[in-house]
């Protein structure tokens, strides 16, 4: 990047910070501002409230607002997932009514992908979409789905050919979550938590001009959408929201973020505990003095050499990113690495905890947080593809083995599925 | 101090490209299996290349000594390399760990008269420090030395020499307070062809790095530096041998796993490749994995030794401890993933999977540096700055 592009956009960014920051504004009364400027998405198209600036000018307006302690657009949940696909995907009308309300924080949204009978096979979506000529009809289950009980909206991946190969037959929908047919109901988990959702659609209706990209290209919409979740998830490992919180937080507005934060965050309260916590174990150890135990010795410097390895491995493939090699299958192997470290460190804090791995919640060491751990660790292996997903990726893509035998590529009504067939 | 780099340099890249030019020219496995039959064991023509043309024994001996004063990145380079092709070379030995206690150890004297010659590897030196047992750690160390005259002999036994029978220099640890203990530990210099050295070359499990064993009987020696001051300059000079073996390692994990895919994607059984079976896909993706996982730690660890020297032991050991199970790891996958033809003795893989064995036990084993890295973690780096990983 110019030095001199840097300047002019932290110039710019500055001035106009220092006119309209206003730590005592109303959330949405300052995020229309954001998007009326550009500033809050300033890597967005100009004509969609943007500037269009590139990645890294977009990180010099990120400095500016963390210096001054801005408060930026609404990003929590999949907010920014229905905006880039969206931006990428829908028609001028469809942005039109849903971009400004994503960024203000107004309209809270929910991803529809994952069906119980289609997981890993995603593109096996069982949920139908039927068009009478004015608008469609859904009938189906969706399930996976956090944030369904207050989502205004939903990003819907539904079959609308049943005679078409399976790629070839889904559509994708912006759905009205707030409709008698839609009916949330919470899921939950084996760790005691219910973060998600599931999402039955009895007659649930969807108007014509919610229909995103062509009709039967929703697979490839779907893959905008799964491609920035994936960005984001590596964006979040790298610890890179580390801009917010250098200045003072003094207003009233800060706390109407918290409160939306907090709601946002609810579901993810256990994510730390699900990959392992791999920074308790040697505090711990040493605390509880398990550390003088030959076997936890190793088994801890075992773990420790895991997750160093695993880090460094990530950081190796962020460099050669930025070196301009094309992004690789890195992040298959990095979530492979991620499942080992979080098993390992399991095992470990069973090893400290000793008998007191028995216990849970207040009778359990660090009141529960250890159970949880215990609890939580399987979901890492599944989630966000199973770690025998990420094996058939590793082998096809990098070590360039054959590919597994289909067995769904003739119409989709002809393929074996988990409801028999159509 | 210089930032831990994630990514090697153009030049870095270079200089890989133009090793494993030369390494495939100069030890293809049919060379590997001559030379661990001979009584050298390695090409004396391809050595005084490496130090001729390609300046690679003396990469890491400062320039004003005759070398090319690069550090451990670029040796860690050279050693992936060379451990890729199973190169049979005093590499370790003379360039790394006897240049490295030199360098650290030997009065300026000492160092001028004899780094140009390891340096243009005329010299052949080997460092003797384990001792029957092969104790890991410097505080085991029992050998004495006898002061006589304003100069001294040893008397005891030195073993797991590596490449002790080829070298005309041999430094050896030994003790010159009574009572033991690193701090009386100092280094000496001592003619291979001195009276009272006795050598005999191991039989070894792995016959492309030669061990040898050392007796001493009265022998002269020539005290390096100062006296009793050897400990740390040791632990370091054996971290940094741990690092550049576990470079060496990685190459070598590779370069199984290479071979490993080539073979089973041409493998037809029940009219399809082998690499076709999911069974065998998954485990050639893990092994994927616990390759690049052991390269990450391999070239963190030579980084960190070039830009952060006090954190080198925890990073040594941890380096050390990966790559030994990582490589074995890797060896033991590849002749299972090969089948019957990889346990014989005329396919390829058997040769890396010995190197993968003996790399795991040289300079401590992977459970002796597990340890180890606790150790650091607990606060006791300095007991551990006179502690180094043995044989």
């Amino acid at each position: 990047m110019s030095g001199s592009a840097e300047e002019t956009v932290r110039d710019e960014a500055r001035t106009w910070l220092n006119t309209h920051w206003d730590p005592n504004a109303g959330l949405v009364a300052w995020r229309t501002k954001l998007v009326e400027s550009g500033w809050g998405a300033p890597d967005w198209p100009p004509e969609w409230h943007g500037r269009g600036l590139s990645p890294e000018l977009t990180r010099v307006v990120e400095q500016e607002f963390a210096g001054i302690g801005a408060v930026g657009v609404a990003t929590g949940g999949i907010r920014l997932l229905a905006a880039a696909t969206l931006l990428e995907h829908g028609s001028d009308a469809q942005k039109a009514q849903f971009l400004r309300r994503i960024l203000t924080g107004e309209d809270v949204w929910c991803q529809l992908f994952s069906e119980p009978g289609s997981g890993s096979d995603l593109a096996g979506a069982l949920t139908r979409a039927e068009f009478d000529g004015a608008s469609w009809t859904v009938n189906g289950q969706k399930v996976w789905t956090t944030s369904a009980h207050h989502a205004d909206w939903g990003l819907l991946l539904a079959r609308t050919d049943w005679d078409a190969p399976k790629h070839q037959g889904l559509s994708y929908f912006v759905i009205d979550m707030r409709q008698p047919g839609v009916e949330v109901q919470p899921l939950k988990q084996m760790n005691g938590h219910a973060s998600f959702n599931q999402v039955f659609f009895n007659d649930a209706k969807v108007e014509a001009e919610h229909l995103v990209g062509k009709l039967g290209q929703g697979w490839s919409v779907a893959m905008t959408t799964l491609a920035h979740e994936r960005r984001r998830a590596d964006g979040l490992r790298s610890g890179r929201a580390d801009v917010k919180g250098q200045a003072e937080r003094q207003g009233t507005i800060y706390a109407e973020e918290a409160e939306e934060t907090a709601t946002v965050m609810a579901p993810y309260t256990w994510y730390p505990q699900r990959a392992g916590r791999v920074d308790l174990a040697l505090p711990r150890a040493l605390a509880s003095g398990r550390i003088g135990n030959p076997a936890v010795r190793q088994e801890l410097a075992r773990l420790l050499i895991l997750s160093s390895s695993a880090e460094w491995t990530a950081r190796r493939a962020r460099a050669a990113q930025q070196q301009g090699q094309p992004q690789g299958p890195e992040g298959s192997l990095g979530k492979l690495a991620a499942s080992h470290v979080a098993r390992l460190a399991a095992r470990v804090h069973t090893m400290i905890a000793g008998a007191d791995a028995l216990l849970a919640g207040e009778d359990g060491p660090e009141n529960g947080l250890i159970a949880e751990i215990l609890l939580s660790v399987p979901a890492v292996s599944i989630a966000g593809g199973t770690d025998e997903i990420q094996r058939n990726i590793i082998a096809e893509r990098v070590l360039g083995m054959p590919k597994e035998p289909r067995f769904d590529q003739g119409p989709f009504r002809e393929v074996a599925t988990n409801k028999g067939r159509d | 101090m210089p930032d831990i780099q994630f990514h090697f340099t153009e030049e870095q890249r270079q200089f890989r490209d133009m090793l494993r030019r030369f390494m495939a020219e100069a030890s293809p496995s049919a060379e590997v299996r001559r030379l661990m039959d001979t009584e050298l064991g390695f090409d004396p023509a391809v050595w005084r290349r490496m130090a001729d043309e390609l300046g690679l024994v003396g990469l890491m001996i400062p320039e004003r000594y005759g070398g090319s004063g690069f550090g451990l990145v670029e040796l860690g380079l050279a050693m992936e390399e060379m451990g890729r092709v199973l190169l049979c070379a005093p590499y370790l030995a003379s360039a790394v760990l006897a240049a490295n206690a030199l360098c650290r150890v030997g009065s300026e004297a000492q160092k001028q008269r004899w780094l140009p010659g390891i340096a243009c590897g005329e010299t052949l030196a080997a460092l003797a420090f384990a001792e029957p047992g092969g104790e890991p750690g410097i505080e085991s160390i029992a050998l004495q030395a006898a002061a006589f005259d304003g100069g001294y002999s040893l008397t005891g036994c030195k073993d797991y020499v590596v490449d002790g029978c080829n070298a005309d220099l041999l430094l050896v640890a030994a003790l010159t307070e009574p009572g033991g203990g690193p701090a009386g530990l100092s280094l000496f210099a001592v003619s291979a062809d001195a009276p009272g050295v006795r050598r005999r070359r191991l039989r070894t499990l792995d016959p492309t790095r030669q061990l040898a064993r050392l007796d001493f009987d009265d022998a002269p020696a020539e005290l390096l530096g100062d006296l009793g001051g050897a400990g740390p300059a040791l632990a370091e000079t054996l971290d940094i041998g741990a690092i550049a073996l576990a470079n060496e390692m990685a190459g070598g994990a590779q370069r199984l796993l290479e071979d490993t895919l080539e073979y089973i994607k041409l493998r037809m059984q029940f009219g399809r490749a082998v690499a076709s079976f999911q069974a065998i896909k998954h485990r050639c993706a893990e092994l994927l994995l616990q390759v690049e996982l052991m390269k990450s730690v391999a070239y963190h660890a030579a980084q960190v030794a070039d830009a952060n020297p006090e954190q080198l032991a925890y990073e040594a050991s941890l380096a050390k401890a990966a790559a030994g199970e990582a490589y074995l790891h890797a060896a033991i996958e590849a002749v299972q993933l090969h089948g019957g033809i990889g346990f014989t003795w005329d396919q390829d893989t058997q040769l890396w999977y010995k190197r993968a064995k003996s790399s795991e036990v040289l300079l401590g084993d992977p459970a002796w540096h597990r340890e180890r890295m606790i150790q650091c973690l607990e606060g006791r780096e300095t007991k551990l700055a006179s502690t180094g990983a043995v044989a």
